[in-house]
């Protein structure tokens, strides 16, 4: 496979908050037409990390390139290039849909710039809500005209902070379509996100905790990187269970799933050891594969630790 | 960040953005009418002081005893300080006219030999009585200082001459407002405080709501320039500035038929330094500012002084030396200077610099900080 273009290149970016360390010498690569997902717990540094790459913020120490740009000098650049949509709505909420769409592309000086906002309101189905106040919008249309804003200037390289924060599983669905048709025409996204169900559509994932970078890769790679193995047990009286299992060696963690519980550890032998006394009995013990929630859950623990 | 390359297209569609968001918010709209009408009815009303040691000229044309026995006498009462001896009737018109001081008392040639021979010669006292409640008592006060003096030295030196109840004929001419409206004064002044007021609080105000909305990080992440947010937003509000002087000066002539003796138009030319220097400070406190609650308290931090110390309250020459010390700094204090002396004294371009350029000084002063607070508040 030949390697394909780096969109984002850092390496060692830092950013202290009044001597708080909350982005420790993260190094990322993300290629052209990418997914990236980007996770890890509230408050690992993952906004502060995105905010440095478009410029928001300009990291206390390291280097590397956004777009083929450098990242401390070329802010200026990097920005008509980025697409940005914050965490929170950040358009104006006594602006109509389409005046606000107005402004964005004036700030980014469009060429054409009525036609192009007309015609992204058609394609973002924002047509009966053009003449509305953004602040009259329900959650997942604001979240939708906060996209249509940053693909108006037809960015190369959207930054999306927990996009679908909030929003309910329809519109989400149709985000991530959106997002996976401007993947196919080269558009590259930085995606964080809180979502399992998100983290395994994107191509590549990146895990931040607490300001480091505990693992990057592949959804496959991941997991197999984790060498965790997984057995899922159902039965009565599994919040007892749960307790008991978590004192017992060999266990690393226990995550309760509906009406079972998914018991992983690294050590197979050990688990299956830990395992042994309540097979046979009420309990059903099967071996499953480990899934993505059970890396994080352990990468989070990890993390604190 | 990169300050060069000021777009002027993307300065153009943040003033338009700020003029729909204005004409959105009906609350900001009422306040930048209602406000200056509000204060311009409550404030006809003027408060009284009695303020001391105001600055005296002297031209005399007559070294006697009696003379000199009279300025002593002056000084004594603490009403007034002599501050300068003028030479000429040219040189009294400039150092009234341009505020140096607040009287002028002229003794005649022959006074002292006149009151010997019984003939009440006439001492003319002239008053800039812009500020009716800074002059009502030392004029007061006048008839009887001279009396007192000028018996005493008659007992001491000439006991022996016959006199009548007043040996002098003591005369004030109060110059620039005769009939001692005090509307007269207080009107002109309500120009710069509620300037002052609306404009400090409305772009503080306008700052502040984009990072308490979180627009603000929306707008950094565009290609815009700080420079062009700032004179975007400023921008608006001197036209709303100048919509508020209107209104205040219109309303004086209704209300008040304030007479205007000089160029209104060199008013609203001059003003713009006072509305700019207002503006950056507005603009400096949204920069300190977390919210817009405080950015309306950091507001009224910089207004209660300016309303208090500058003369508009309370006469300028009555307040103790470290409040006019501080006053000294405030663009109001100079404003007020210089609206009255071209309204209602009639001075022209060169006689109102006096009171610009401190204005100036002022707005330089704050605009630098403001600017050097803002591009660390991106960070």
């Amino acid at each position: 496979m030949e390697p394909r273009e780096a969109v984002i290149d850092v390496r060692g970016i830092t950013k202290a908050f009044s001597g708080k360390v909350v982005v420790n010498g993260l190094d990322m690569r993300v290629e052209r037409g990418e997914i990236f997902g980007f996770l890890g717990p509230n408050g690992s540094g993952k906004t502060t990390f995105i905010r440095m790459l478009c410029g928001l913020l300009s990291p206390d120490a390291g280097e590397g390139t956004c777009l083929g740009l450098d990242v401390r000098r070329d802010a200026a650049r990097i920005k008509e290039q980025v697409g940005y949509m914050s965490q929170r709505f950040s358009l104006y909420e006594d602006l109509t849909v389409r005046e606000n769409l107005d402004f964005i592309a004036r700030m980014y000086g469009l060429p054409g710039r009525t036609e192009a906002v007309e015609a992204m309101i058609e394609r973002m189905g924002l047509t009966p809500f053009a003449g509305q106040l953004a602040g009259r919008l329900s959650g997942g249309w604001k979240q939708r005209l906060a996209l249509s804003a940053c693909m108006l200037h037809e960015p190369r390289l959207l930054l999306l902070d927990e996009p679908t924060a909030g929003v309910d599983p329809g519109a989400r669905r149709d985000f991530w379509d959106q997002v996976h048709a401007l993947a196919a025409q080269g558009v590259t996204s930085l995606i964080s996100t809180h979502y399992m169900d998100e983290a395994e559509r994107c191509h590549r994932l990146a895990y931040i905790a607490y300001g480091d970078l505990l693992a990057q890769g592949s959804a496959e790679e991941l997991i197999r990187d984790s060498g965790l193995s997984t057995f899922r047990v159902t039965g009565p009286d599994l919040h007892d269970l749960t307790l008991a299992l978590r004192r017992t060696p060999g266990v690393d963690q226990v995550a309760a799933f509906g009406p079972a519980l998914h018991v992983s550890g690294r050590d197979r032998a050990a688990l299956e050891t830990a395992l042994a006394p309540w097979r046979g009995g009420a309990h059903t013990v099967t071996a499953v594969d480990t899934s993505l929630e059970e890396v994080f859950i352990g990468l989070m623990r990890r993390g604190r630790a | 960040m990169a300050w060069g390359l000021f777009s002027f297209r993307r300065f153009l569609a943040v003033v338009n953005k700020e003029f729909i968001q204005m004409r959105r918010d009906r609350m900001t709209f009422a306040m930048m009418v209602g406000i200056p009408l509000l204060q311009l009815i409550l404030f006809g009303y003027a408060i009284n002081s009695d303020p001391r040691h105001l600055p005296t000229a002297v031209l005399s044309a007559d070294n006697s005893a009696f003379s000199r026995a009279i300025v002593a006498a002056m000084q004594t009462s603490r009403y007034y300080t002599i501050t300068r001896h003028a030479a000429s009737r040219d040189e009294v018109r400039e150092l009234l006219d341009r505020g140096k001081v607040q009287f002028v008392l002229t003794i005649p040639q022959n006074f002292g030999a006149d009151i010997l021979r019984g003939e009440k010669p006439v001492l003319l006292l002239e008053a800039d009585a812009t500020d009716p409640t800074a002059v009502g008592g030392p004029v007061g006060a006048l008839r009887e200082i001279v009396n007192r003096a000028v018996n005493t030295e008659l007992d001491r030196a000439f006991p022996y001459v016959v006199r009548g109840a007043d040996p002098v004929d003591v005369r004030v001419h109060a110059d620039y407002n005769p009939e001692a409206v005090t509307q007269y004064n207080i009107v002109p002044g309500l120009l710069g405080v509620i300037l002052t007021m609306t404009l400090t609080m409305i772009t503080a105000l306008a700052i502040t709501r984009e990072s308490e909305r979180g627009t603000m990080e929306n707008l950094l992440a565009t290609p815009v320039r700080p420079l062009e947010v700032m004179l975007g937003k400023i921008v608006p509000y001197i036209l709303v500035g100048y919509i508020q002087m209107t209104l205040i000066i219109v309303a004086a002539k209704l209300l008040f038929q304030v007479p205007m003796q000089g160029s209104v138009v060199l008013v609203f030319v001059l003003s713009l330094i006072f509305i700019a220097a207002n503006l950056s400070v507005g603009v400096t406190l949204s920069t300190l500012a977390r919210n817009q609650l405080q950015a309306v308290q950091m507001s009224v931090f910089f207004f209660l002084p300016s309303m208090l110390l500058s003369g508009f309250m309370f006469p300028f020459r009555g307040m103790p030396d470290w409040a006019q010390a501080v006053g000294a700094i405030l663009p109001l204090t100079h404003y007020l200077r210089l609206v009255r002396g071209v309204l209602l004294k009639g001075n022209g371009l060169v006689l109102a610099l006096d009171n610009l350029w401190p204005i100036a000084l002022f707005w330089l002063v704050v605009i630098v900080i403001g600017v050097k607070r803002y591009r660390k508040t991106l960070d």
